[in-house]
């Protein structure tokens, strides 16, 4: 067994996980945290195949921006009463995870059978993925995307400012979850 | 290519193992004579009130949302400068169109008054 | 990379450039402004905005399909779609323009959004790559999950929105998925070389299944088949009408345009796996919609179960998967704006006559007719037109779905079709018989609540709807001729 393969087996099993704790956590801030470790084993997997670039936006998007968004998000509903283990129905569990189940033969099924479909941009891959290598084929290839990208965004800059806006009439100082109701 | 990133899995290996070695000698080679007020909240000195989950003020997230969108601009950003050179003007007038349409976006939350902490 | 080819073929997507364009002039006008003037100034401008949209998707009508960028092609279908998405774009606005109290203020975001939401759907109906496709299905849900909460003040709407938004974030990660296991099957996220990889016998062809029923989640959501339409009564019934007009169409023609594309272009050497799971959906969707439609009380849920049953109808087009079939389906789309909007503007009238906020119990409108006689003519064409009744739109479009269906031999599939319509006729009518033959049951009160005058906007969405039911109808050979599907 080569190290670099023991080494993927080690990270994979850290991801996989951090992963299952993410989904069994009654804790939301547990689940959050789980997350996080997850996210970092990731990008320790993207540097393994040669995506630096991607390992970096790993770390700087989701560790540092998204997780703490989550955070947020839970501190803001109250992190105290949210155990929501108990209100999922038995039988939704069942057939959730039986899908799942299926899902997990099937693709496995076809990633043992034959490898994936060599990609088109194999080429573009073996060169490593340094922010240069990303530059290229973003800038020739995924234009189209790229720019959909910065309306999307626009759409969360508006979307944030009315979702954030205190009410018409609400007094100065209380916050506008409480203003809401 | 991975050899560059050894010295980074050692040093990352040194920063997992040198706390959790503190704490653990911490944890053996301490005395452990518990009273109340040992055992109570640390918070500054000062006695804690109410619980310990509090109810954040939805502008945290208003912000941290603004955060993370410019963040996303800043990394779709990077590789641009560093590829500059081989770039034609097509993709530099793509560029400019994308950081226009955030800019306008940020300018729009900044009158709207989306940044001021009320 | 030919650049000046690039900056040539550009006009593939003019009408989302006009509108992008359109966006940000529209938020520097907004920044512009102080407090509450100007307001119908914005409104003003998003029509002109989406007025030119149209125009430019006029201007570029019949050249050559080029596909641009590894990601977009402006055919015949995707310019069908589009001129769909932006009527009810401008009807949308048109219907917004006096209904919100907050859109004085907000007015700027407001119509930025919806434009944006506009901008998403149109793509859809022109990606030809898995990315492109799943960042413009994000940018109108996203949009649109705002829009269905900004009527604020009302707690259905703001419970709208976050049923939207939570069940529809859901779809869109096994839509994601959905996309990687494609691509994993196909080696590439353009259609066209994800068909050919798998054609020649490349590829992973054991992935495709599970994509596609991955995949199937996501549109399912958006255009609500049966077993993911949970959401839709909800939202459509808290979301602020106008919004609910526009999204009911907008969606409905997007997604599909999407999942048309997808099916058609990416996966027809796989029609023999797709079509029958398809089926089904389409045969549940028709029958749990209607028979579900018949129970309900409130005009707008009423519509939101129609609108699941007409999701039904359309699907039997994509399972007959032909060329004509695409056609049938993007004409189907393009009738249905029209007797959708005009329905819900109607609905938003009587609103205001009611003072009922933000929705309509069917057992007010007895006796509508005697009140409002001009009101109660249009929603009886509506209704008509929606249950399929000729000479009106609605008949053509379910006529040429169905007859596309028989030629790619789903007969039995269009008898359940034909029953399921006769069902929906009952709900229809049932609208227009209480309007014109039931007496209001307090009489008294009724009668002495003084007229309010509906907006002048939406007498005119009024009016364009009716005059555009009837004119589709009487003429369905030039429409049908000017839509296309793919590969026509």
């Amino acid at each position: 067994m080569s190290w670099s393969l023991l080494f993927f087996l080690l990270v994979g099993a850290v991801s996989l996980a951090a992963a299952l704790g993410v989904v069994t956590s009654r804790q939301p801030v547990h689940s959050a945290l789980f997350l996080l470790t997850n996210f970092a084993t990731l990008a320790v997997l993207y540097i393994t195949l040669d995506a630096q670039f991607l390992a970096a936006a790993q770390v700087i998007v989701y560790a540092g921006g998204i997780v703490i968004l989550i955070l947020f998000v839970i501190m803001l509903i109250g992190g105290d009463t949210n155990d929501f283990s108990a209100a999922q129905r038995a039988w939704s569990r069942t057939v959730g995870m039986a899908l799942g189940i299926i899902l997990l033969l099937v693709i496995s099924y076809s990633a043992l059978s034959r490898m994936m479909a060599p990609s088109e941009d194999t080429a573009a891959l073996l060169q490593g993925g340094t922010p240069e290598a990303v530059g290229i084929e973003l800038f020739t290839k995924y234009i189209l995307p790229f720019e959909l990208v910065a309306l999307l965004l626009l759409v969360a800059l508006i979307g944030a400012l009315v979702l954030g806006r205190q009410q018409e009439g609400a007094s100065e100082g209380i916050p506008s979850v409480k203003a809401n109701e | 290519m991975l050899s560059q990133y050894f010295f980074i899995l050692i040093m990352s290996g040194l920063a997992v193992v040198l706390p959790l070695a503190a704490i653990v000698m911490g944890h053996f080679l301490g005395p452990r004579r518990p009273d109340e007020i040992k055992n109570d909240i640390y918070e500054s000195g000062v006695e804690t009130i109410g619980e310990t989950w509090v109810q954040f003020r939805a502008q945290y997230y208003l912000i941290g949302l603004v955060f993370v969108v410019f963040d996303v601009e800043a990394l779709f950003l990077f590789p641009i400068a560093v590829a500059y050179q081989q770039l034609e003007m097509f993709a530099v007038l793509a560029t400019i169109f994308f950081v226009l349409l955030l800019v306008i976006g940020l300018m729009y939350d900044w009158r709207k008054g989306a940044l001021e902490w009320q | 990379m030919d650049t000046a080819l690039l900056f040539d073929n550009a006009v593939v997507l003019l009408p989302e450039l006009v509108l992008a364009v359109g966006v940000m002039v529209l938020m520097m006008v907004d920044i512009g402004r102080r407090g509450q003037n100007g307001s119908q100034l914005l409104a003003g401008l998003s029509v002109a905005i989406l007025l030119l949209g149209i125009g430019a998707s006029v201007m570029i009508w019949g050249r050559a399909p080029v596909e641009y960028l590894d990601g977009a092609i402006s055919d015949g279908f995707a310019l069908s779609v589009r001129l769909v998405i932006l009527i009810a774009g401008v009807l949308g606005v048109l219907l917004s323009r006096n209904w919100f109290p907050a859109i004085e203020r907000q007015g700027g975001a407001f119509y930025s959004l919806h434009l944006l939401a506009v901008i998403g759907m149109m793509l859809m109906g022109t990606a030809t790559n898995l990315i492109v496709l799943f960042i413009a299905l994000e940018i109108f849900s996203l949009a649109l999950y705002i829009l269905s909460g900004f009527y604020r003040e009302n707690a259905r709407s703001i419970e709208a929105a976050m049923k939207y938004f939570l069940l529809g974030a859901f779809a869109s990660t096994f839509f994601v998925y959905g996309c990687a296991l494609l691509y994993g099957a196909g080696g590439s996220s353009k259609f066209t070389q994800i068909h050919e990889t798998l054609a020649t016998g490349g590829g992973n062809p054991s992935l495709v299944l599970p994509g596609i029923a991955l995949l199937l989640v996501g549109f399912g959501f958006k255009v609500s088949l049966v077993p993911f339409h949970m959401w839709t009564p909800d939202v459509y019934q808290g979301a602020p009408t106008p919004v609910t007009a526009f999204m009911s169409v907008g969606t409905k023609a997007a997604a599909f345009a999407g999942f048309f594309r997808l099916m058609m272009t990416a996966l027809p050497s796989f029609h023999d796996q797709w079509a029958m799971p398809l089926a089904i959906l389409a045969v549940l969707t028709m029958t749990v919609g209607n028979l579900t439609a018949l129970r309900q009380s409130s005009v707008k849920r009423m519509l939101a179960y129609s609108g699941i049953a007409h999701a039904g109808n359309i699907l039997i087009a994509l399972v007959a998967g032909t060329a004509a079939a695409s056609s049938a389906a993007a004409f189907y789309l393009f009738a249905y704006a029209f007797m959708n909007i005009g329905a819900f503007t109607v609905t938003i009238a009587l609103e205001r006559q009611y003072g009922n906020e933000n929705d309509v119990e069917q057992s007010r409108l007895a006796g509508a007719a005697e009140r409002f006689p001009v009101l109660a003519a249009a929603m009886a064409i509506f209704m008509l037109s929606l249950s399929g009744i000729p000479p009106l739109a609605g008949f053509f479009g379910k006529f040429l779905v169905f007859k596309a269906a028989v030629e790619a031999g789903w007969a039995w599939l269009v008898v359940i079709g034909v029953l399921n319509s006769a069902v929906s006729a009952y709900y229809y009518l049932r609208i227009v018989v209480a309007m014109y033959f039931q007496q209001p049951e307090q009489a008294g009160d009724e009668k002495e609540q003084p007229f309010v005058p509906a907006s002048r906007s939406s007498v005119f969405v009024v009016v364009v709807s009716v005059l555009a039911v009837v004119v589709i109808g009487l003429q369905p050979g030039l429409w049908a001729d000017l839509l296309r599907g793919l590969g026509q």
